[in-house]
């Protein structure tokens, strides 16, 4: 093999040779063994590149000999991503002068070892080597360019350079040279290509590889356009393609996970199956035992993060940052939550006012001026129509009453029966919990796909059952659509939360669990580590131990509570994502297709019939994403990257429901507004974030987190990261300030006074509600009594309520009235009808109004009577007109 | 700002690019007929579009100059104060320009909402209900102050009752 022709030349007379001998037969041996074992073909092309790469030239050197599994990994990532093009380049290459310089660069890459080797040296060896690469590489030229490319790209990424702490990175004035040259003679060609006298399709071809060429490596050399693409492409695959190898364990794959983590199937492998996959995969992998992927040590999770108290120059906190970015989420959005809520209290005038305008509304603001588009436009003028017709229902149908028992005891019933269908949904996903925690227990290669994935199956498939049901319960209760809607939404309101909650609980278990077994381990580790120590100063005599060294994927690990239940909260995303997704290709689009086709061949129309086109849910959506946002909210201290996949997650469902709404739906037959100023759905914004911050901040206040994972491993509380801060970096006086704010005679103080607070607004705003509420009256009192004036430039408001009260004693107690002469008190009559007219909507008599008409002027001495007629004719009558007066209303109790 | 109105005069200019010169500052009386307003398609699916061009034109017959133009877009743009806009509202539903909205006007209003498609016995109801409803002074008809102080309270005025360009 090559290798040991360059491990000869290089192992002459060379020390840093030897070492890098030793070095190359370590690795060979190990590759050697991995092949053997694994017989997967990419892990194995990954170690078969590597391999080469080792032996082979290069044209840059590798910088890290010193850390060669990470380097070993760091490369594996990079050339995957590399390897193609590595391949095509080495296509394009005239072989011999490209030896050339391949063995010069090598040499710089030999360099790499020992950076202090003089240039003199290097030349030696450099031309060592040329005589070895001629003799051999006739073979495997293609290899060995292979790995050129790939040294070349990767030895000049930023990252790498960056992780590697000993050695930093400096290419030989050699390479660079090298490099640069070979640059400009391509972008020499592709501006004499023209010129050259080849055929069109060669002509092509080169130009294309060469361009490719030039604007890679101009990348790597650090000039050019390329260089930040560049930067920033090494930068993504190193982040995508999984940093979990890292120099510390809980970033690193544990080496039982290793063989088996990069495969796709895993890849997303914490639990959740990307549906569809099955069937792409060999078959019976699904039985196989199948460890946790990438994505479970990967930036997404609590896991990754460390605990170095600061990084970099900066002194970056990143414990602190992330705990205060964990809290501060919670705080801004509170604040943005409450300060809509009161912009729109205050925008939207005084609530109370609901029903007053309904008609006015309806006429003014129902037309949305943006609508700039006629299909919308002829939507909206049909949904006017509905609405006025509606009301117009609505309005006829408030004057009858119907039987009230019956009713009642439908709304109770219907009650009930939700209040079962809510207890027997929680219960449903505890017992469900439960048994998945007994699951995880056994051999997951004896567990079904369905066993595995219970939970959020069958949380998915309530949220998709209940909702329906609840509508056909709430068909009982025979509301008002306004009120049955808001009914509706309460429900399923509480049948998410009390699943989310009971989930929670489960969840509380096993963290529990978790933190016992974690304990243990600790235990376990600590009393290992001891042992060493003392082994070793027993055995060298010596009281400086080395620290023990292990490799990051062996280490032995906890269970890292906090990165399980971010696990869970993305599986419920991930999860409830599919579900939204085939609910809408099934339920929608599908359903669309049939009803769209199979009319030309049915017996009724479906189209205008029973399944007829779904309609768009627009309150069942926001209420949807409410929940989104609230188990954003309460996954994002355990899971941050999740709220990057919530992004794309929104953005993708917002096209696709955008398409399905044009495509397959049919609008909603009554609009309902879910605008931003409507504080209903805000208000339950509102409960979601109160009630996803529950449980985050009584995680963060007392689970102590775990020893071995995350930024506060090693700490007894969460929140102790700020008081470290505080006494470390702060200056004293900040500390003692501190200490004075956080004493309970202080705090105690503080929440009474603002509990005083609160109690006193709120009596005050009591007060003006109260005064609003009597203005408003006074108001209506007034208008009143302007009509009446209009109407009957005679009488008053007293009066005309005193005539109500008489009308109808009169009608059934005729004798009082003989006192009287009877011509008055058929005046009488006729003018109260005419005065009930306007209040009670045309249900005056003609007769009458005739009669009244008729007789207007022996009404005017009617006018003054009334007041006097309080005290005299009602003493004639008795008891009845006292009260009669005072309370025009009164009236029925007495008929 | 700026900006805006740099945009809105490319916007009134692409109505009518022979009439309107690139350089506006010399040729102010330029006037644009209701029909090519009206085609905007802004404006081209709203029923009330007739009203508003003749609301904000200064002829009162729908031909706008550019200020006009301006004029109609930042009253119905979102920075504009409600009570501007309710003023505005108010003119363009009453069709008759006589100050207050009557009864005829309503049945305008709700005709062009519903497309002629309720009852007449169905259209006198509403618009007796509106009138009952919304006016305080009881002379049968809605004055300014009436209708502003409803529209004030409806909480969809301000988010209905704008053009975004």
């Amino acid at each position: 093999m090559e290798v040991d022709a360059t491990l000869d030349s290089g192992s002459e007379g060379k020390p840093y040779g030897t070492i890098f001998c030793l070095y190359e037969a370590r690795r060979r041996s190990k590759n050697r063994r991995a092949k053997a074992q694994r017989k997967k073909k990419q892990v194995s092309d990954d170690e078969d590149d590597e391999e080469d790469e080792d032996e082979a030239p290069r044209k840059r050197g590798r910088r890290k000999r010193t850390k060669p599994q990470d380097s070993d990994q760091d490369d594996e990532e990079d050339k995957r991503s590399v390897r193609q093009k590595g391949a095509k380049a080495s296509r394009r290459k005239a072989a011999n002068e490209e030896r050339d310089e391949e063995s010069e660069e090598d040499q710089g890459k030999r360099k790499k070892g020992g950076r202090a080797a003089s240039k003199q040296e290097k030349e030696d060896q450099n031309k060592e080597k040329k005589g070895n690469v001629k003799g051999k590489d006739e073979t495997n030229k293609g290899s060995e360019k292979d790995k050129k490319k790939k040294n070349g790209k990767q030895s000049s990424s930023p990252v790498s350079s960056s992780e590697d702490e000993s050695d930093e990175e400096s290419m030989s004035e050699g390479e660079i040279a090298a490099l640069k040259e070979q640059v400009e003679e391509k972008k020499k060609l592709i501006a004499t290509l023209r010129n050259k006298p080849w055929r069109m399709k060669r002509r092509l071809v080169l130009l294309k590889e060469a361009q490719e060429f030039v604007e890679k490596f101009e990348g790597a050399l650090g000039k050019g356009r390329g260089k930040k693409l560049y930067a920033f492409k090494v930068m993504m695959t190193k982040v995508l393609m999984g940093l979990p190898y890292g120099s510390i364990p809980r970033k690193t794959v544990p080496r039982s996970e290793q063989d088996t983590a990069m495969d796709f199937s895993v890849l997303f492998d914490f639990g959740v199956r990307i549906l569809g996959v099955p069937c792409l995969l060999p078959y019976g992998s699904w039985d196989r035992l199948q460890p946790p992927g990438y994505c479970k040590y990967s930036i997404l999770f609590y896991g990754y993060y460390n605990n170095e108290r600061t990084i970099g120059v900066l002194k970056f906190r990143l414990p602190l940052s992330y705990l205060l970015t964990g809290v501060g989420i919670f705080g801004y959005s509170l604040m943005v939550v409450i300060r809509t809520m009161a912009r729109n209290a205050n925008e939207g005038g005084d609530g109370g006012d609901e029903g007053e305008f309904t008609f006015s509304w309806k006429m003014f603001t129902s037309w949305d001026y943006l609508i700039g588009n006629p299909e919308t436009a002829d939507n909206k003028y049909a949904s006017i129509t509905t609405s006025f017709k509606e009301s117009i229902v609505d309005e006829k149908e408030n004057q009858k009453n119907e039987n009230i028992h019956l009713r009642r005891f439908l709304r109770i019933l219907a009650n009930i029966m939700i209040l079962c269908c809510l207890g027997g949904s929680g219960y449903l996903i505890y017992f469900v919990v439960k048994r998945s925690q007994d699951f995880a227990k056994m051999d997951p290669a004896s567990l079904t796909w369905f066993q595995k994935n219970e939970v959020e199956f069958v949380m998915s498939l309530l949220g998709l059952v209940c909702p329906p049901l609840f509508e056909t319960i709430a068909e009982l209760e025979d509301y008002h659509p306004r009120i049955a809607l808001k009914w509706q939404l309460g429900r399923i309101f509480a049948l998410f939360l009390g699943n989310l909650y009971t989930f929670l609980f489960a969840l509380f278990d096993e963290v529990n669990a978790k933190l016992e077994t974690e304990q243990e381990l600790k235990n376990a580790t600590e009393w290992a580590i001891h042992e060493y120590n003392a082994n070793y100063s027993s055995y060298y005599n010596t009281t400086d131990v080395p620290p023990l060294v292990v490799n990051p994927a062996d280490a032995v690990r906890g269970p890292c509570w906090e990165t399980a239940v971010g696990i869970e909260f993305v599986k419920l995303i991930v999860s409830d994502m599919q579900v939204t997704f085939l609910t809408i290709l099934i339920g929608d689009f599908g359903r669309a297709i049939t009803v769209r086709f199979l009319n030309y061949c049915w017996c009724w129309d479906l189209e205008a019939g029973i399944p007829s086109y779904a309609e768009f849910d627009i309150s069942g959506n926001v209420l949807g994403l409410i929940f989104n946002q609230g188990m954003i909210w309460m996954g994002a201290f355990y899971a941050p990257g999740l709220v990057g996949l919530n992004v794309l997650r929104l953005l993708t469902s917002m096209y696709f429901q955008c398409w399905a709404v044009m495509a397959c739906n049919v609008p909603h037959e009554r609009v309902f507004k879910a605008s931003r100023s409507n504080n209903f759905y805000m208000g339950l914004l509102l409960l979601v974030l109160f009630l996803s911050l529950l449980p985050v901040v009584y995680t963060i206040m007392t689970l102590p987190p775990s020893f071995d994972c995350g930024p506060f491993s090693g700490q007894d509380r969460m929140y102790d990261v700020v008081m470290e801060t505080i006494t470390q970096d702060l200056p004293a006086f900040m500390g003692t300030i501190f200490t004075y704010a956080t004493n309970p005679g202080l705090i105690m103080p503080a929440v009474l006074l603002m509990v005083l607070a609160i109690y006193y607004l709120n009596t005050v705003s009591k007060g003006y509600q109260q005064a609003n509420l009597d203005l408003k009256k006074k108001m209506k009192m007034a208008r009143d009594e302007e009509k009446n004036r209009r109407n009957n430039k005679d009488s008053t408001n007293q009066v005309m309520k005193d005539l109500e009260d008489l009308l109808p004693n009169k009608s059934l107690i005729p004798p009082p009235t003989e006192e009287e002469p009877p011509h008055d008190i058929v005046i009488e009559k006729g003018s109260k009808s005419t005065k009930m007219k306007p209040g009670s909507a045309g249900k005056g008599v003609n007769l009458q109004k005739e009669v009244s008409l008729a007789a207007p002027n022996p009404r005017r001495p009617v006018a003054h009577p009334p007041r006097a007629r309080g005290g005299p004719p009602g003493h004639l009558r008795g008891p009845l007109p006292g009260p009669g007066r005072g309370r025009g209303r009164g009236a029925p109790p007495r008929t | 700002t700026r900006k805006e109105i740099l945009r809105l005069f490319y916007r009134y200019r692409d109505l009518a690019p022979q009439l309107v010169p690139l350089d506006y500052t010399n040729h102010p009386d330029v006037k644009l007929p209701y029909e090519l307003i009206g085609s905007m398609p802004e404006l081209k699916d709203n029923p009330f579009r007739q009203r508003i061009a003749e609301v904000f034109s200064e002829d009162g017959e729908g031909n706008m100059t550019l200020d006009d133009f301006l004029d109609m877009f930042s009253v119905l743009s979102e920075m504009a104060p409600r009570d501007l806009k309710a003023y505005y509202a108010f003119k363009i539903y009453d069709f008759n320009n006589d100050d207050f909205i009557c009864k005829s006007d309503l049945e305008k209003t709700l005709n062009k909402l519903t497309r002629n498609e309720l009852t007449e016995d169905e259209v006198r109801m509403v618009c007796e209900k509106v009138i009952d409803e919304a006016d305080l002074d009881n002379d049968g008809r809605l004055s300014l102050e009436d209708f502003q102080h409803m529209i004030v309270r409806a909480p969809d005025f301000l988010s209905t009752f704008h053009i975004r360009i």
